[in-house]
């Protein structure tokens, strides 16, 4: 039997299924995984392995369950999602010590679902970073060469997947913090179209931005991830009531690409690629063409605008989501205090790392009064404008694609220093939050430059996840792997 | 764009953060390079364009208005950094 961590969740499910492998055994294996690269890549921040290995037991007694789709599949889950009694820190200090009385509404499901929760992954504090370098804890480092980053914000979710450690991971997507990771680690991610999963028990960064979703080595992993976790949720006034498709049947089903109009953005595919960025997409395009899509020109003319739109809307839904943290009822309290608004300005000051410290205080200045309508307000009609334009070319294409970053993974360190520099490396994904549709980076090769792995973007209109998780399952069927992560 | 120490501080104390002097400057110099990139959206027309300020398409109703025990009272204070088993304990407020 090969490896079982280096089967697919899909083939690992039908596995367990057939009694050839068990919980226990999957299970043991991914920990001993863990134990094995851990020291390496820094991907996860905790690690349950007592209490998972119960769990696979009291499954394997039970036996398979053909009505929980997940029965017996290890999963990590991003540091921002709350799990019951499992810490859930957000990569902050000021979350340290927080362990949550309740699970979110998208792990609960996968814990119905059979899922065995492994662990929590590092992340960028409160998923603002686009490295993993601003987790207060540790970096995590990228499996294919452990002196790049992962991207982030979901880098240690990105990093367990490449690592072996587990068969899929959750993330979140504000801005690109799934794709990226997704990206530069040689997975495949997906955010889905704002709604579809419920955000209850995630920790808000930017709310009308977040998205979960889940990352994995096919996108019909993703689906099968995306399925479980998808559908309205009381709980969560966002979430969406609409049904839920087949996204696996759907997703497995789609052999080529006939009758599939993928859009090329010129504004996505110009200057400021590097060129193995820009020969490995396409080469990916002409694979597509070869299975029988159709390439049509389309434009997104204000995606020049989209930066900027992004981190006034994005900081200002930071500053006021993070006031909740003032030390009165979790989290990390200053000692020092000795009167309430020493106990906020002590606690919120040591407890917050200096990027979240950076954009708690532009969200504020961008809501102030004076300032509102020049940023926030001027912000929020362009955001309109953005969305215009992916509307206006979905009725050219079905799908869009592009590359999901300008460049492969960048050396830990490297971005650091200049904070403008590191938010420019989201330029390909940001759009797409704004507008909240669905989007998902799949690998398409490694460069020939640097040997790392490059992700290929397609981008669905609202609600139509399947057709790119279709798309990129036929895509990703036709080009080579990308093999063993070479930094391991 | 130029902004200056002392408007950081002003902001990050509307914001309950205290920052040290020595790391004023830097935030404010980063500040206002971040400020000069974003003031990009000022070349971007926008006369009579309505703001979207979230993707949700669909109705958000009201819940009922009515009481529901959704958490226990112990596990709610259970995360608290001081508490006396029934309520939050912060420091004094109110003078004397």
């Amino acid at each position: 039997m090969p490896d079982i961590t280096t089967l697919t969740l899909t083939d690992l499910r039908a596995k367990l299924a057939a009694k050839d492998i068990s919980a226990t055994q999957a299970t043991q294996a991914c920990l001993d995984r863990i134990q094995a690269t851990e020291p390496k890549v820094d991907a996860l921040l905790c690690v349950q392995a007592e209490a998972v290995l119960e769990q696979a037991k009291a499954l394997d007694q039970a036996g398979p369950d053909k009505d929980k789709p997940l029965w017996g599949v290890p999963i990590v889950v991003k540091d921002a999602i709350c799990t019951k009694g499992v810490p859930t820190t957000c990569g902050s200090k000021i979350l340290e010590n927080f362990v949550p009385f309740y699970d979110a509404t998208c792990v609960e499901r996968l814990k119905n679902a059979g899922a065995i929760l492994l662990g929590k992954a590092n992340m960028d504090e409160f998923a603002m970073g686009s490295s993993t370098e601003n987790s207060a804890f540790k970096p995590t480092r990228n499996p294919w060469a452990l002196d790049k980053v992962p991207g982030g914000s979901s880098g240690g979710s990105g990093a367990t997947v490449a690592a072996g450690q587990c068969f899929s991971s959750l993330g979140t997507d504000t801005g690109g913090s799934i794709r990226l990771p997704a990206a530069f680690c040689g997975v495949t991610g997906i955010k889905p179209t704002y709604g579809r999963i419920s955000r209850y028990g995630v920790v808000a960064y930017g709310s009308s931005l977040d998205q979960v979703g889940p990352m994995a080595r096919t996108p019909t992993d993703c689906a099968a991830m995306l399925a479980v976790m998808s559908g309205h949720d009381p709980k969560d006034s966002t979430s969406a009531p609409r049904p839920v498709p087949d996204f696996e049947a759907e997703t497995a089903a789609r052999r080529d690409l006939k009758g599939l109009r993928l859009g090329m953005p010129g504004e996505y595919w110009g200057e400021g690629l590097t060129p193995e960025v820009r020969d490995r997409c396409q080469a990916a395009m002409d694979t597509a063409k070869s299975l029988g899509a159709e390439i049509v020109p389309v434009k997104l003319p204000h995606t020049q605008y989209a930066i900027a739109t992004y981190y006034i809307v994005a900081m200002a839904e930071a500053s006021s989501n993070l006031a909740r943290f003032d030390g009165v009822r979790y989290g990390y309290r200053s000692p020092e205090a000795r009167d309430l608004k020493e106990l906020y300005e002590l606690s919120r000051s040591k407890g917050f790392g200096e990027e979240v410290q950076r954009r708690i205080v532009l969200g504020t200045y961008v809501l102030s009064a004076g300032y509102y309508d020049a940023y926030y307000r001027k912000a929020a009609q362009v955001r309109r404008l953005i969305r215009q334009d992916f509307l206006n070319a979905f009725e050219k294409c079905d799908v869009i694609v592009g590359p999901t970053s300008p460049f492969t993974a960048f050396g830990l360190g490297e971005k650091t220093g200049d904070p403008l520099q590191m938010y420019l490396a989201d330029i390909f994904t940001i759009s797409l939050n704004l507008s909240g549709l669905p989007g998902l980076s799949v690998p398409v090769g490694l460069g020939k430059d640097t040997g790392l792995p490059v992700g290929l973007q397609m981008f669905g209109k609202a609600w139509d996840e399947a057709t790119i998780l279709g798309a990129a399952h036929a895509l990703s069927g036709a080009l080579p792997g990308l093999g063993e992560p070479k930094g391991l | 764009m130029k902004f200056t120490p002392e408007q950081a501080a002003k902001v990050a104390a509307l914001a309950r953060l205290t920052l040290p002097e020595d790391k004023l400057e830097h935030l404010a110099a980063q500040m206002g390079d971040i400020l000069s990139y974003m003031d990009t959206l000022a070349s971007c027309p926008t006369d009579g364009v309505e703001p979207l300020y979230s993707p949700v398409e669909h109705d958000t109703p009201m819940r009922e208005d009515k009481a529901r025990k959704t958490c226990q009272r112990a596990d709610v204070l259970a995360q608290a950094p001081e508490s006396d088993g029934r309520f939050f304990i912060v420091p004094k407020i109110v003078a004397g």
